[in-house]
């Protein structure tokens, strides 16, 4: 079983000297495929900055990092930008869509970024947004749609290019107690049928419906449980 | 990520702010339009000019009494007593200037005396007029000169001194009215004197400075028995080179003949000649300076707009830079961000643009100052290219920064 996630004794140090701030220090960690596995800590533990070189937005200062079995650090500019666009889908706690745009071309747009055909573009969104039940608000624009329902949209669009893993950064942090469970809810859908989460949270309950928790403190891993086993879905295997 | 993809996100970026893109393309769209007119006036100016010029007659030198260097008063003091001949341009001068093998580059040639002061009177109507001319008939062609109505005057009228008159259009409608082919055949008074109008000249148009067709054309010989009396001292020479391509030779023949006649040289001339290549030049050298300074400061108008397409470009940008983090995150390439805001400013530029020279062609419809701007394929041309370089030159540097964005902090920027 091959690991999505492979990070190896990483570090990553903000400033130098006096003003130095080491945010990771010496993480290591596997993530197999088809788990679903929440990073907890309070803020300043690390987490995000971890989130941000696992999404290959950010590069480690030390210590290597494979993703899907490739090295990141090996990749220029232009092939990160793919590794985003094609492997790894973002969640964003305030959602991130373009706010002009409606949430069909929302969804659409990293397929854009892909080269996929427009006809092809566009079924391929519309059956994203109707796998999160949003299929009739294809044509709103975010400003229309209520926050749980803009985050089921950013979820389509994670997923649109079929990434072999999905991020997600507290996408439960701006949305009121029963929007949260519809998002929980479907990232647990997700999960069933084989998709890998890695979500970064900081409330122990949305952290609860993770298969794995692993908890950061001060740059470092501190707990990593089990919740659940992992399970292999047809589909995982299938990919 | 194909470059239409790009255009598309580029066309949506451009419509979502919709007053601030246009108003951005007025920049562009007020520098091309003022490219276009200024040097469409220019180009107008230059033509009307070089038209004017035609019309007073192609290859045309014209040989007068010195008025400066050399001249009769000079004559007497400076050069020693030996030389006491009149200096005059005569008849005999005119003659000798179509000598085949002196002068084989000259085709004809017209002597002209002129008389001020000349009134014209039909019935009630009266014109002063503005330019009297004696002459032969070889000055028709010299000139440029045909008849709308009636005839030119012939070889036998100069012969017998007959009092007969061509008279310009400007004459003919002073003393006609509107219809001035009904001059032929009338007897006008000029000075008192009876003349028949034998014709009526085409109106060549007026320059603005002067109205060639304030003219009075009778016979040489009428000119002296009426006028100007039969001493033979002409006003000037009109000669016609053989081409435009022979105007320095028929220069250099004329002066040669003349130099021989008079007894002078290079450094004591008593005649001048007036080269119409010459004045076209310095004419030409006058508009395109004239249109170069022109087309200056609408260039310095269009630096204007592209600065302020690359204020608005770089206003964008920091708007969007969350959008830009957004678009990284998702898998947005350095090269795809750069071109989707490379063609934005592109767009907006060349709208600007196209815009301009519409409204250029528009503008260039209406006279400016009497002169009738004519707009120059090339600058449309020049234009179109010119927008878009601007749209590219100063679309770079924001694009660039927009695509040099880290996307952490993209999405961060609030």
């Amino acid at each position: 079983m091959a690991a999505v996630i492979e990070l190896t004794n990483v570090s990553k140090v903000y400033g130098r000297g006096e003003a130095e701030v080491r945010a990771l220090d010496g993480v290591s960690i596997g993530i197999e495929r088809g788990d679903f596995v929440a990073i907890i800590g309070a803020s300043g533990s690390g987490k995000s900055t971890m989130m941000n070189i696992i999404g290959c937005l950010d590069a480690p200062t030390s210590g290597g990092y494979f993703l899907d079995g490739i090295r990141t650090a090996d990749l220029d500019e232009y092939q990160q930008a793919q590794i985003r666009n094609r492997k790894i889908g973002f969640v964003f706690q305030n959602f991130n869509l373009i706010s002009r745009t409606k949430a069909a071309d929302n969804v659409a747009m990293p397929l854009a970024y892909a080269g996929v055909g427009r006809q092809e573009r566009h079924t391929r969104a519309l059956a994203m947004l109707d796998a999160v039940g949003l299929a009739s608000r294809a044509d709103h624009k975010p400003s229309q749609l209520s926050g749980g329902q803009q985050q089921r949209v950013a979820i389509a669009r994670a997923l649109v290019t079929n990434p072999v893993l999905l991020l997600a950064d507290e996408p439960t942090g701006a949305l009121d107690s029963r929007s949260s469970d519809e998002i929980l809810d479907l990232f647990e859908r997700l999960h069933a049928a084989g998709r890998t989460i890695v979500m970064i949270t900081h409330e122990m309950d949305v952290a609860e419906r993770a298969g794995r928790v692993v908890r950061m403190q001060d740059g470092r891993i501190i707990s990593d449980v089990r919740q659940r086993p992992l399970r292999v879905p047809a589909l995982a295997a299938a990919q | 990520m194909s470059l239409l993809e790009s255009a598309r996100f580029a066309l949506a970026g451009v419509a979502a702010n919709k007053l601030r893109s246009v108003l951005t393309t007025l920049g562009i769209l007020i520098g091309i339009a003022a490219v276009i007119v200024l040097l469409a006036v220019g180009a107008g100016t230059s033509n009307a000019i070089k038209a004017q010029i035609g019309k007073l007659g192609t290859n045309v030198l014209t040989v007068s009494r010195s008025t400066s260097v050399g001249g009769r008063a000079g004559a007497g003091t400076a050069v020693s007593g030996t030389r006491t001949r009149s200096t005059n341009l005569t008849l005999d001068d005119e003659k000798a200037l179509t000598d085949p093998v002196l002068a084989p580059d000259v085709a004809r040639t017209a002597p002209i005396v002129q008389a001020q002061g000349v009134t014209g009177t039909y019935n009630n109507a009266t014109h002063s007029v503005a330019s009297f001319l004696g002459t032969t008939a070889p000055y028709f062609t010299i000139s440029n000169s045909t008849v709308a109505a009636g005839s030119l005057f012939t070889d036998a009228d100069q012969q017998g001194a007959a009092p007969v008159a061509v008279i310009g259009a400007t004459v003919a409608s002073d003393l006609f009215g509107a219809s001035t082919a009904s001059a032929v055949g009338q007897t006008i008074q000029l000075n008192g004197q009876n003349f028949t109008v034998s014709g009526v000249l085409t109106a060549k148009g007026s320059s603005g400075l002067n109205d060639p067709d304030d003219i009075v054309v009778v016979p040489l010989s009428t000119a002296q028995s009426k006028f100007t009396g039969y001493a033979p001292t002409l006003a000037s020479i009109t000669v016609q080179a053989a081409s435009a391509d022979v105007m320095n030779q028929a220069q250099n023949e004329l002066q040669m003949i003349l130099d021989a006649r008079h007894g002078v040289d290079a450094t004591n001339r008593d005649y001048q000649i007036r080269n119409q290549a010459q004045i076209l030049t310095t004419a030409t050298n006058t508009t395109q300076t004239l249109t170069i300074l022109l087309g200056a400061v609408a260039a310095i108008s269009l630096l204007v707009g592209g600065i302020g397409v690359m204020n608005i470009m770089l206003v964008t940008v920091t708007e969007r830079t969350r959008e830009i983090g957004i678009r990284k995150a998702i898998g947005a390439s350095r090269g795809s961000i750069v071109a989707q805001f490379l063609i934005e400013s592109l767009i907006i530029s060349v709208i600007g643009g196209v815009a301009g020279i519409v409204i250029g062609f528009a503008g260039s419809a209406f006279p400016v100052l009497g002169v009738q701007p004519e707009v120059q394929p090339w600058t449309v041309w020049l234009s179109l290219a010119v927008s878009a370089v601007i749209g590219l030159v100063f679309g770079v540097y924001p694009a660039n920064k927009a695509a040099k964005l880290r996307p952490i902090d993209a999405l961060r920027y609030e």
